[in-house]
């Protein structure tokens, strides 16, 4: 999917970049609902079915059909706004946004325009450095995802240069929530880290209302960064005055690093278009997960004319106040209260908890210990091998290919006495490589620590056959010289046997014990 | 008996097929024998199902000899106009872009002709998308007027008018997003009924524009209209702008056809200046008709209506440009490749696709309201509209005050010649200066024949209005009128109309 097409834009450095300017940025993320059904229509929205399978005569957008509002999408866009502490609209209206696109069956979205379901609301997200940062939100609206387009042949894996294009209308009609934010300023240095919180927040209230999958890597939740920087006011205090510079869109930054990563590079390169006198052009951009860059897209202007009108097959949507009150009483509990519950419920540390939060681990250790993990095991893993992995990997904890269950299954295992750590992290790579469950790979693999006593107390006699001289010692009662037999027995066990129980066969056999 | 056949009304043949005296297979048959004789000069239809209808009848004929209760119309064969998708038969919408194609689903109106037992003859010719008042904007060809095939029928659903006033079917199915029910009734002597907006499901009707488009009947009495509404109308969860109520109690307002003690109100705006002297006649004799069976005439006015046709012609193209737009040539219909591109991108299949598929008044239309939608237009041009809207239905609302409905001629002249004003847009779009405020308000509106104009013979008609949901109105008032006037003509207006001439040679089927 790279682009090598053209020569990497110049950067800065980034301690350079806040000598000068001020950061400004926009997150637009996109919440793909987990309604049974589509928007506006009866169809199934399960995630990889095949092609061109769960579609009507209304995804599709066939000459008469009829959108009808689901009304479970409109209640999961009402909680999403509760959330997020927003108004909610008593009455707003659907409407379409009319443009051209292959993958748009009726050439025009139907989404909401100047009425929001949600509007004026805000996430407070907790930083690396335990410090809290208030992100506004201007609103959330609701919307109908759009098909999806696979471009065969060309260098790019884009639209321009395929050969042909292949198009699936699954997706087409599924209910979306576009969470909007007001500009976020006085990030400063901290932007990049702002952004990956703000939307590690955001993943995990809409886990906890239930309301999405949001499996960043599935495009469940889509996120596009806007960043613009302004020269930096001399006086701290004036910085808000200081008008904001052209922006520019990176589309589809679907994981959290690369949010991260994206908000980050978008501000070296800004730097360096400013500093050599040239100016921003507003257009949308591409981020490019394998390299770190992004690179020039559509060019963009406020001139962009979708002629939105209120959408006339559909009737406004006018939730009663009874309805939104009854929804509000569904919240999940505050984030933050959330936290104190399961860092007390885990017995974790301060600076524990604050890792897990910050690896964004916190829902994948709350999943696991469900599952049956001890959180002691949970973290273990999540926080050690598999953080280790995922960054060999450069992918987000919860994307790249282990599951809480099998972590809480893998945990049971070396809990119970099966798997030692060293061979947990064989499993773990079996996991990765696609071999299957934990427990699945250890059986493949034939991991297993010996517990048959007949076959390690065989192995304990021959060590003690092969080496007299370490056996003397250790009847003489130089125990520390059962570790050199210990040895021998792991290694004739070919590592599958408990060490701690060699050591007490070996020390019972000599009369040591 | 053939032809007395395709001349009774449909509540005869409806009378005559649960007496057993006829099948359902010699009622289609009929029908099918009297569009292969005239339709070769009228091209009143654009695909003919023989075959599915007889194999309806015949299901229909089985079930009443198994002793089966049936539907009402049971039997009675209707043509729907090319607007409705169904299943397996071409849908165009008389647009070439759709040519070919054939749709998988029925609209819900059509799933409940099938549910009642209804051969559908086939699908009838209208101007391209509907969008005109002569079905000379059809990519298949004009359809002609019978009562001179050198005249247009009217539009859009011209083919749905023709085809039921040449007697080729009794009933038919039209759509009515500014008249294009209504003014094909009244050149073609025949009646059109369009019900309240959301009365009748517009799932699976081709939108023109969303918020004006409703299906209804078409037929040559007011009670055999009624018969169609009933079995059309009615709540669908497929729609959400269908209302969720009964049917208006229509059929029994047509039987029982009183209008003692009414208050019909004549709208002032309607009428007068632009209006041949022959359409004024004749509304003039059928309000005194009324009165003469003891409604009570009050003027009204209803002074926004003058800006109706600007706001309905701001409204309708803006929505239309956006309905309009599915068609692109990615999934279904017809597909043209830029000539002289090797390698065409999509948009360029798309751009060639519509500019071969569309005709000159889409395109007129698709461009007036994507201009209308326009950032630093929509507020001038779409937003006004909608409040001139606003104001018509608040004239509408004082006039329903004072009055239990409105009447006026349903056009201002008879049907003029194929040809006349096909260079002339605004003259077209004024044959639709009365029959435009219903739309933009909702309320239902019906045309009848009101008889002959003395200057050229030919059919003219009156419109009566109801409020919203007050859809029984329309057929208790006209049904008196109808049979007032019947009575003075000495038997119905199409009688008058001229033999046409048939030919064994019978018709090729188009599209």
């Amino acid at each position: 999917m790279s682009t090598a097409t053209r020569a990497p834009e110049p950067v800065v450095d980034y301690g350079e970049v806040l000598k000068k300017y001020d950061p400004v940025m926009g997150l637009e993320v996109h919440v793909e609902l987990n309604t049974v059904t589509k928007m506006f229509c009866g169809c199934a929205t399960g995630f990889g079915a095949e092609p061109n399978t769960q579609v009507c005569p209304v995804c599709l957008g066939l000459p008469g059909a009829l959108p009808v509002v689901n009304v479970a999408a409109v209640e999961s866009a009402i909680r999403i706004g509760l959330a997020l502490n927003c108004e909610i609209a008593s009455w707003c209206r659907f409407a379409r946004k009319n443009y051209f696109y292959p993958d748009m069956p009726k050439n025009f979205q139907t989404s909401q325009y100047d009425e929001p379901i949600d509007f004026n609301g805000y996430l407070d997200v907790e930083l690396g450095d335990g410090s809290r940062f208030r992100v506004e939100i201007e609103r959330a609206h609701m919307e109908e995802d759009t098909g999806k387009s696979l471009h065969i042949g060309g260098a790019t894996g884009r639209i321009h240069g395929a050969d042909h294009s292949l198009v699936d209308y699954n997706r087409a009609g599924i209910p979306l929530v576009e969470i909007v934010t007001r500009p976020i300023v006085g990030a400063g240095a901290r932007a990049p880290e702002v952004a990956k919180a703000y939307v590690a927040a955001l993943r995990d209230l809409l886990k906890a209302l239930k309301v999405s999958d949001v499996r960043m890597e599935q495009g469940s939740l889509r996120c596009d960064v806007n960043l613009s920087l302004r020269p930096k006011a001399d006086d701290a205090g004036a910085q808000d005055d200081v008008p904001l510079g052209t922006r520019t869109e990176t589309k589809n930054v679907n994981s959290l690093r690369s949010v991260e990563r994206a908000v980050r590079f978008e501000m070296t390169r800004h730097a360096a278009v400013l500093n050599s006198g040239a100016s921003i052009l507003q257009e949308t951009r591409h981020w490019h997960e394998d390299t770190g860059v992004t690179t020039s897209g559509r060019v963009k202007s406020d001139a962009d004319d979708y002629r939105y009108f209120p959408e006339p097959d559909l009737v406004p949507v006018a939730p009663t106040r009874e309805r939104v009150e009854e929804l509000r009483a569904t919240m999940p509990e505050p984030p933050s209260e959330r936290r104190r519950r399961l860092q007390n419920d885990w017995g974790y540390s301060d600076m524990e908890m604050r890792d897990v939060m910050n690896a964004g681990a916190v829902l994948l250790i709350e999943e696991s210990v469900a599952a049956g993990a001890t959180p002691a095991g949970a973290r273990k893993w999540w926080m050690g091998e598999l953080a280790r992995l995922a960054s060999v990997e450069g992918r987000d904890l919860a994307d790249f290919g282990v599951t809480a269950i099998y972590v809480a299954e893998l945990d049971a295992m070396v809990a119970a006495g099966r798997l030692n750590d060293s061979m947990a992290r064989q499993v773990l790579d079996g996991v990765l490589a696609g071999e299957g469950s934990p427990v699945a790979v250890a059986d493949a693999r034939g991991l297993q620590l010996v517990s048959d006593d007949g076959a390690l107390s065989a192995a304990v006699d021959a060590v003690i056959a092969a080496n007299p001289d370490v056996a003397d010692k250790v009847r003489e009662g130089k125990v520390q010289a059962a570790g050199a037999l210990i040895g021998q027995v792991m290694k004739e066990m070919k590592g599958q046997a408990d060490a701690a129980k060699a050591r007490e066969l070996i020390l019972e056999k000599l009369g040591a014990s | 008996m053939t032809s007395d056949i395709t001349r009774a009304s449909a509540a005869e043949l409806a009378d005559r097929l649960f007496r057993k005296e006829i099948s359902a297979v010699e009622a289609t048959q009929a029908h099918l024998d009297r569009i292969d004789a005239v339709d070769g000069s009228v091209r009143a239809f654009l695909h003919i199902d023989a075959e599915g209808a007889l194999a309806t009848a015949r299901s229909i004929d089985q079930r009443r000899m198994a002793g089966e209760e049936l539907h009402i119309l049971a039997g009675v064969p209707i043509a729907v106009k090319d607007i409705a998708t169904t299943k397996g038969l071409p849908t165009t919408a008389g647009s070439r872009i759709l040519q070919g194609w054939i749709p998988p689903y029925d609209a819900t109106i059509v799933t409940k002709l099938k549910a009642a037992g209804m051969p559908i003859l086939g699908k009838t010719n209208m101007d391209e998308f509907a969008m005109g008042s002569s079905t000379e904007h059809s990519a298949y060809g004009p359809t002609h007027n019978p009562w001179d095939l050198q005249r247009i029928p009217g539009g859009s659903g011209g083919g749905s008018s023709a085809a039921v006033a040449s007697y080729q079917a009794p009933l038919a199915i039209g759509t009515d997003t500014g008249g294009s029910i209504r003014q094909p009734a009244a050149v073609t002597g025949t009646v059109g009924c369009k019900p309240t907006y959301g009365g009748v499901s517009r799932y699976g009707l081709i939108a023109l524009a969303s918020s004006l488009d409703q299906a209804g009947p078409v037929s040559r009495t007011v009670l055999d209209a009624a018969m169609l509404h009933s079995v059309i109308g009615g709540y669908d969860p497929m729609d959400s702008t269908s209302i969720d109520a009964p049917v208006p109690p229509v059929l029994e307002a047509a039987r029982r056809a009183d209008v003692k003690g009414m208050r019909i109100g004549v709208v002032k705006q309607l009428g007068g200046d632009g209006y041949q002297p022959g359409v004024r006649a004749r509304f003039e004799e059928s309000v005194q008709l009324l009165v003469d069976q003891g409604a009570e005439v009050v003027e009204v006015s209803c002074p926004s209506f003058d800006y109706a046709l600007a706001a309905y012609y701001l409204i309708l193209p803006s929505e239309a440009s956006s309905n309009l737009a599915k068609f692109d040539a990615m999934r279904y219909g017809l597909r043209v490749l830029p000539e002289g591109v090797d390698d065409p991108s999509a948009e360029q299949v798309m751009a060639a696709s519509r500019d071969a598929g569309f005709g000159d008044e889409v395109k007129r239309r698709i461009i007036l309201g994507t201009y209308a939608l326009s950032s630093g237009y929509y507020d001038a041009y779409y937003g006004s509209a909608q409040k001139v809207r606003t104001l018509i239905s608040r004239d509408f609302a004082a006039a329903f005050e004072k009055a239990d409905v409105l009447v006026s001629p349903t056009t201002p002249t008879t049907a003029f010649k194929i040809g006349e004003k096909i260079n002339d847009p605004l003259a077209m779009y004024l044959n639709d200066i009365a029959t435009i405020p219903a739309n933009l308000s909702g309320i239902p509106g019906i045309s009848l024949p009101s008889g002959l104009a003395d200057e050229d013979g030919l059919p003219t008609g009156i419109q009566i209005l109801a409020p919203a949901t007050k859809d029984e109105r329309l057929y208790g008032v006209g049904a008196a009128l109808e049979a007032a006037l019947v009575r003075r003509w000495g038997g119905p207006l199409l009688a008058k109309a001229p033999e046409l001439s048939t030919t064994a040679t019978g018709r090729e089927v188009r599209a």
